[in-house]
């Protein structure tokens, strides 16, 4: 992965504007937050091969970090914190914010075809 | 206490993520191995829904199951344990048929013919996979045969579980065969670096080696009776 570059990122949702598409949504703390700091309570969810179709796809950037938001006929999906996306090889946009230390803390990923189980 | 590592003919792992064989057994499963007695792992995921990606990162959410697959071959090699990996998902084994998942690993065990089964000890283990692997497990115990059931040595990692469980009945020193557990350890790069690095601060003149001893010298297991 590298850091996002709007353009293209936003380039990137463009292409599948009102085309069915897979997406990936995820954020977690961990399942170790509550083992490490008593305070601290574990949270998280994440929805793998939803399959949408959305109207408007949209990347936002502030402070360094961003947000994307999909429009669709009735809702919508959104993620912030997003730092850094890969376009792989399997046509899939994955993007991804991650902590100091490296550790994936949200990510929102589309592709055309189903992700791997 | 001193362990008989040879007294038995077949240990079976049952933990559900690559990994938590090297952070919790290794060094027990080289004993068993420089003893002559087979080990096998029956590992549940592959740890796709990890956090940690390397350090600094270089697997993503799509890359990381085949790093870690191919990570956990390699541990397993380290410490010469064959390997079963069992298909099911990061993050959703408490979600499973809890019987289904516990007919599975009996059928395994029973055809491994186990004396000895490792596994986590529910619920003080923790994350939702290790204390679902470790009920299922139970379960597939608690179902065979009292004559063919297995010795059965479980990991309690949870803050305060020494209130509830005691100490741990069983204390293995891993230090005579650290290089190995290292080894292991260090085979899970994606997971292990990002760790090492933060137990660092602080202690930046010991060693690698030093390093890790201090923190996973020793594996702690209770015993757990079926047969009552
Ligand atoms: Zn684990």
């Amino acid at each position: 992965m590298e850091s996002i570059n709007l353009n293209k990122v936003q380039e990137y949702l463009d292409q599948w504007t009102n085309k069915p598409v897979y997406v990936h949504v995820e954020t977690t703390n961990g399942a170790y937050a509550k083992h490490f700091d008593a305070n601290a309570y574990n949270v998280g969810a994440y929805v793998r091969n939803a399959q949408i179709t959305y109207t408007q796809g949209k990347i936002v950037e502030q402070e360094g970090a961003y947000r994307v938001g999909l429009k669709h006929e009735i809702g919508w999906i959104y993620a912030e914190g997003l730092t850094d996306f890969e376009f792989n090889e399997n046509n899939q946009l994955l993007m991804a914010g991650h902590d100091a230390d490296g550790r994936l803390m949200v990510a929102m990923q589309l592709s055309e075809k189903p992700f791997n189980y | 206490m001193e362990i008989d590592y040879s007294k038995h003919k077949q240990v079976v792992v049952i933990y559900p993520h690559p990994d938590d064989e090297s952070f919790g057994t290794a060094g027990t499963v080289v004993k068993f191995r420089e003893a002559g007695v087979p080990v096998t792992y029956l590992c549940g995921t592959l740890g796709e829904m990890g956090r940690n990606m390397g350090s600094p990162f270089f697997a993503n959410r799509e890359t990381l199951p085949e790093i870690r697959k191919q990570e956990l071959i390699k541990a397993c090699k380290e410490i010469d344990m064959d390997l079963q990996m069992l298909g099911y998902r990061d993050k959703t084994m408490e979600f499973e048929d809890e019987q289904k998942v516990a007919d599975d690993l009996r059928q395994r065990i029973e055809e491994l013919d186990a004396s000895l089964v490792i596994t986590f000890y529910p619920p003080h283990a923790v994350h939702p996979d290790h204390n679902a692997m470790g009920r299922a497990a139970f379960r597939a115990i608690r179902d065979m045969d009292a004559e063919k059931r297995p010795e059965v040595w479980a990991n309690a990692i949870s803050n305060g579980h020494e209130e509830i469980l005691g100490s741990p009945d069983i204390v293995v020193d891993t230090k005579t065969v650290f290089q190995k557990k290292l080894n292991a350890l260090k085979a899970h790069k994606s997971q292990i670096d990002g760790m090492l690095q933060k137990v660092r601060k602080g202690n930046e003149e010991l060693s690698e080696f030093d390093l890790a001893l201090r923190h996973f010298r020793y594996e702690t297991y209770h015993t757990v009776n079926f047969n009552e």
